[in-house]
């Protein structure tokens, strides 16, 4: 469809929600995307709103329980067939808004382009990982998890990808996330430099089976430290005569 | 006596030579345990400081042998938290911060990110814009597959074709230079059109670049196509299927050379790509060496696509005649009460878009560039999120090198043509 019957710019009625996005939407566009309207008789329950924007985007609101079924029967259905997730990402709009998950489908067999999203409250913010539909899913998830601090249950190796792991400040891309980081510069640059190589450089990112792996990170005495379990064949790290434990976890023992 | 000096008293029988080595004689067994070294597995650390790494990615590798058994890539030593950044900045202030991301191929980011806000407010620009445009992106896909040629040929021991591959691209660089100031950081685009008109004689000096490069490529061409070395380093090495590739979300050369036609050209055609005269090159086996074939015919499209598009460059004027994206004339502004309020508010408060959102792709160099954009009505962006395409073509590097030789790692993250500045943004 072209613009002309879309909405552009001049008839746009404003942001409705609070979501900021568009609602009220000109007449007989809902039926114009191929997939929207066998999607809502599907999945009427799961199926929360329709939109569209910026003149011939179709933009799906979706429960986000019931995010995994919408997403698989769009991949496997052969009259959908969203075989490629163009994107995955989120919006936060702040003020304590929830946050949307976004995915961003295309069919490369029918060329439909479609994007689905999921609002997840702040309070609880978790969805299923999308990585058993689409494995392009896997990395961003696991931005979105460092970036606005959304978990994805069943996600095969959820970590932060882009900031460090023992990153201390919070979700960055968070609208109450302040520009310059939580943490002073005189802060940022301490920690920056009381990091320890071994941290990065250990064998920690493979499973069980090697010398010694990351298990967490916890605070001790305000610094992130990593807990590091020793995998001596199957022996359990035991606390040594003095007190201080195998483990990295001197904040238990009172010594 | 210890026992030690007993057994040399005992082991000194008059065999022995002059200098007390024992002479030659039957081997006694020796009673040490062999270490078993077959289940031993090696770990070993590529990168982040590594001139085959094409930046700062880290790879740790297991390894068997030399085989690898897993790959772990880590990313995010050049994170500059760009999207962060632009949502502080007004939308056309944005657009500096695009070509810091992709500095291969900056032009396309100027202009993907330039045509999802026109997209979001409505604003359709003129046709000297859209071929302009068109110009930019093709002449910097054409910059980006040179860098990405002359560092594959170094990545497979060749060092000439690195040589015609930058000399070629320093004329891209002469060009971007002449048209907006800046060799990388070019900054060329804004909302409703470009920061100039071209300049006089620029387009010249583009036919005059793509009538010479076609020789070049002949030649770097015959030094690596038919090479018995460069095949044998290339061709089934890295291979991935077609489903595999979807599934993992490749996009660009790396998923056209599994046999997939997917190009946002085609499939989803902005700027009338669908009048131009240009097909989309596809492989067949989805290894290092289809990729490289790939893009090499890239190269030649592109060229096509761009003599094209210079015979039809029209007259007229490049930026919208648009009171809320583009700055009234000087005259204008001088003698015209309301084109002074809109260049005030324009000045002051920058360009605002209308409430809403929008995703814009385009096929960028390195697969589908994806702009999303998301506003509230407000003068600077809710959420500025790019579609990095090199980051989603990474994820894949575990699947493509696992089973394989630590050689072919190198190939493999060559052939996948990755730019840091857009996977860690």
């Amino acid at each position: 469809m072209s613009r002309e019957e879309g909405s552009g710019y001049r008839d746009v009625p404003g942001p409705a929600d609070d979501t900021g996005a568009l609602v009220s939407m000109p007449e007989g566009l809902e039926r114009a995307h191929p997939s929207v309207p066998e999607l809502q008789a599907r999945f009427d329950e799961a199926f929360l709103r329709h939109e569209v924007v910026a003149g011939d985007e179709h933009v799906v609101f979706v429960a986000p329980d019931r995010i995994y079924p919408v997403l698989e029967w769009l991949k496997t259905d052969p009259d959908q067939a969203y075989n490629f997730l163009s994107d995955l990402t989120a919006v936060d709009f702040g003020g304590g808004r929830p946050i949307q998950i976004v995915y961003q489908l295309y069919s490369i067999p029918h060329r439909h382009v479609l994007r689905v999203k999921a609002e997840v409250p702040l309070t609880d913010l978790e969805v299923e990982s999308v990585v058993p539909i689409w494995s392009a899913a896997n990395w961003l998830e696991r931005e979105v998890y460092d970036m606005f601090g959304v978990r994805f249950r069943n996600h095969p190796d959820l970590r932060r990808i882009l900031m460090p792991e023992v990153y201390a400040e919070g979700h960055p891309l968070r609208k109450d996330f302040p520009l310059r980081g939580r943490f002073s510069r005189a802060e940022q640059t301490r920690r920056a430099l009381a990091q320890a190589p071994e941290d990065y450089y250990v064998p920690s990112d493979f499973g069980p089976g090697r010398d010694f792996q990351v298990v967490g990170w916890q605070e001790v005495g305000g610094e992130p430290v990593p807990v590091k379990e020793v995998a001596t064949k199957g022996k359990a790290p035991q606390p040594s005569e003095d007190g201080s434990s195998g483990a990295a976890s001197g904040d238990r023992t009172s010594s | 006596m210890s026992k030690k000096t007993i057994e040399l008293e005992v082991s000194r029988t008059p065999e022995m030579g002059m200098d007390f080595r024992p002479a030659p004689g039957p081997m006694q067994p020796v009673d040490l345990a062999e270490p078993d070294l077959r289940a031993e597995k090696m770990l070993i650390n590529v990168g982040p400081q590594h001139p085959a790494t094409h930046g700062v990615l880290r790879l740790v590798l297991e390894l068997d042998g030399e085989t690898v058994v897993r790959c772990l890539p880590h990313i995010g030593y050049l994170h500059s938290s760009f999207e962060k950044l632009g949502e502080y900045r007004t939308w056309n202030q944005v657009i500096p911060l695009t070509d810091r991301m992709d500095y291969l191929a900056p032009l396309i980011y100027n202009c993907a990110y330039a045509m999802a806000v026109e997209k979001l407010m409505g604003v359709e620009v003129t046709e000297r814009c859209k071929v302009t445009r068109v110009i930019m992106m093709e002449l910097d896909r054409v910059f980006s597959h040179l860098l990405w040629l002359g560092t594959w040929a170094i990545d497979v021991g060749a060092f000439t074709p690195f040589l015609y591959a930058f000399q070629e691209r320093e004329k891209v660089y002469k060009l971007h230079e002449a048209y907006t100031g800046a060799r990388i950081t070019t900054s060329a685009t804004r909302i409703g059109g470009m920061m100039a008109d071209m300049p006089q004689g620029w387009d010249v000096g583009v036919r005059k670049f793509i009538n010479e490069l076609p020789r070049t490529m002949d030649e770097i061409e015959s030094l690596l196509s038919h090479n018995a070395i460069h095949i044998g380093r290339t061709q089934g090495v890295g291979v991935i299927g077609a489903e595999d590739a979807i599934d993992m979300g490749l996009s660009g050369p790396n998923l056209r050379a599994t046999g997939v036609p997917y190009d946002v050209r085609k499939d989803r055609p902005y700027y009338d790509y669908e009048t131009y005269e240009f097909e989309v090159p596809i492989g067949e086996y989805g290894d290092c060496y289809d990729r490289y074939m790939v893009r090499l015919e890239e190269i030649r499209q592109s060229c096509r696509i761009l003599h094209q598009a210079l015979d039809r460059l029209p007259d007229g004027p490049m930026n919208v005649d648009d009171p809320r994206v583009i700055l009234p004339s000087k005259t204008d502004l001088m003698n015209d009460m309301e084109s002074m309020i809109h260049h005030f508010k324009l000045v002051m408060e920058g360009v605002k878009a209308p409430p809403g959102e929008s995703h814009f792709s385009v096929e960028g160099s390195k697969g589908e560039l994806g702009m999303y954009v998301v506003s509230d009505g407000g003068s600077k962006p809710v959420r500025w999120r790019v579609r990095p395409p090199s980051f989603v073509n990474l994820a894949a590097i575990p699947k493509l090198v696992e089973g394989g030789l630590l050689a072919d790692v190198i190939m493999v993250n060559a052939s996948l043509d990755i730019v840091l500045g857009e996977i860690d943004r």
